[in-house]
């Protein structure tokens, strides 16, 4: 838990430099920061806060980039939705990438349990601190650190590493391969829409798959 | 209409806050709503995958892609930084450890080769 912080956090700082340096109003970032809480949205919509690009241009593209956690948020609604509105939405709010798989991991069975919100509250609250503080930092000293050096790499590692962390068997390990050519091919589309089409091409052959792969044969009832 | 320049200081905020919401809508999608969003079965298995896909499909681009284009060579430092934190994470799985083989690979070849 503590190494996937300092993780966070080399992504935070590296998120928070890239947002100091893009040229928008510094203020304007560390309300960014403070609000949206989503670094890869944040990444996604930087260049196009930065050209002045329209607002529903700005919202389409995070919106593709954050498809992800609508589908993670069918995986959350078992544990949730007993939970009151606003509760929900403070959940939805703090349900990124590494606490879902830190939580899935220790709770896999999909049913509501007292010990969760703990262990969700204090995951959430190591994941904000070490996100925001070397965010807010980075927007303050993206003078003194040079970007040439390639530092914003850091964010697209720790994603690989988090990746890498749901490759488990032959079906994900191809539905990971398709993803990546479908997403490399269909680059040229507006809005991050690659990877729209990305998710749908890995779904589609990991349904093909699930079809077409052989099942052990069950014995058959025969009354005669 | 040719964009010029950053944002202005109102549709910021105004950017910023519906970015904000879209966090939590997408998020919360399948469970800020009481009644249940009915899956067909098929969709439920396919969308196993989904996160993987999505995850991937932010990567991989900007691995092997500048600028648009698919590089074209292999003096890149960021396909060795990928491997060497791929490498690392199967060895040992920690996302730190990850981000921080990558960056020492990515760094001498990028500074000291030009990569």
């Amino acid at each position: 838990m503590l190494s996937t912080a300092l993780g966070i956090a080399a992504w935070g700082l590296i998120t928070g430099v890239a947002m100091g340096k893009s040229g928008v109003a510094p203020w304007l970032m560390v309300l960014m920061s403070l609000l949206v809480f989503a670094g890869s949205a944040q990444l996604a919509a930087l260049p196009l806060l930065a050209s002045g690009a329209p607002l529903w241009v700005i919202w389409a593209t995070a919106l593709c980039v954050n498809l992800r956690f609508v589908i993670f948020s069918a995986t959350w609604r078992p544990y949730f939705r007993a939970y009151p509105l606003w509760m929900r939405l403070r959940l939805a709010y703090c349900t990124a990438d590494l606490n879902y798989v830190l939580f899935m991991r220790r709770f896999p069975e999909p049913r509501p349990a007292p010990e969760q919100l703990p262990y969700f509250w204090g995951g959430v609250a190591l994941n904000w601190a070490s996100w925001q503080v070397p965010s807010l930092l980075g927007i303050a000293l993206a003078d003194a650190v040079p970007l040439h050096w390639g530092i914003g790499f850091a964010g697209t590692l720790a994603l690989l590493g988090i990746a890498l962390s749901l490759l488990n068997d032959r079906a994900t390990a191809v539905a990971g391969a398709v993803a990546g050519c479908a997403a490399v091919a269909a680059y040229a589309l507006p809005f991050k829409l690659n990877i729209v089409v990305a998710i749908a091409a890995a779904v589609a052959m990991a349904l093909l798959m699930d079809h077409t792969t052989p099942r052990n044969a069950e014995p058959v009832d025969d009354a005669t | 209409m040719i964009p010029i320049g950053p944002i202005g200081p109102i549709e910021g905020v105004i950017a910023i806050v519906g970015l904000a919401v879209l966090t939590v809508a997408t998020r919360g999608f399948f469970f800020l709503s009481e009644r249940e969003i009915p899956i067909p079965e098929w969709l439920r298995q396919g969308l196993r995958y989904a996160p993987l896909a999505a995850l991937v499909a932010v990567v991989l681009p900007e691995v092997v892609m500048t600028q648009g284009h698919l590089i074209h060579s292999w003096q890149d430092a960021r396909i060795f930084a990928a491997l060497a934190g791929a490498a690392y994470f199967r060895w040992r799985r920690g996302i730190l450890g990850t981000i921080l083989a990558g960056m020492a690979v990515l760094l001498p070849l990028r500074l000291g080769l030009g990569w």
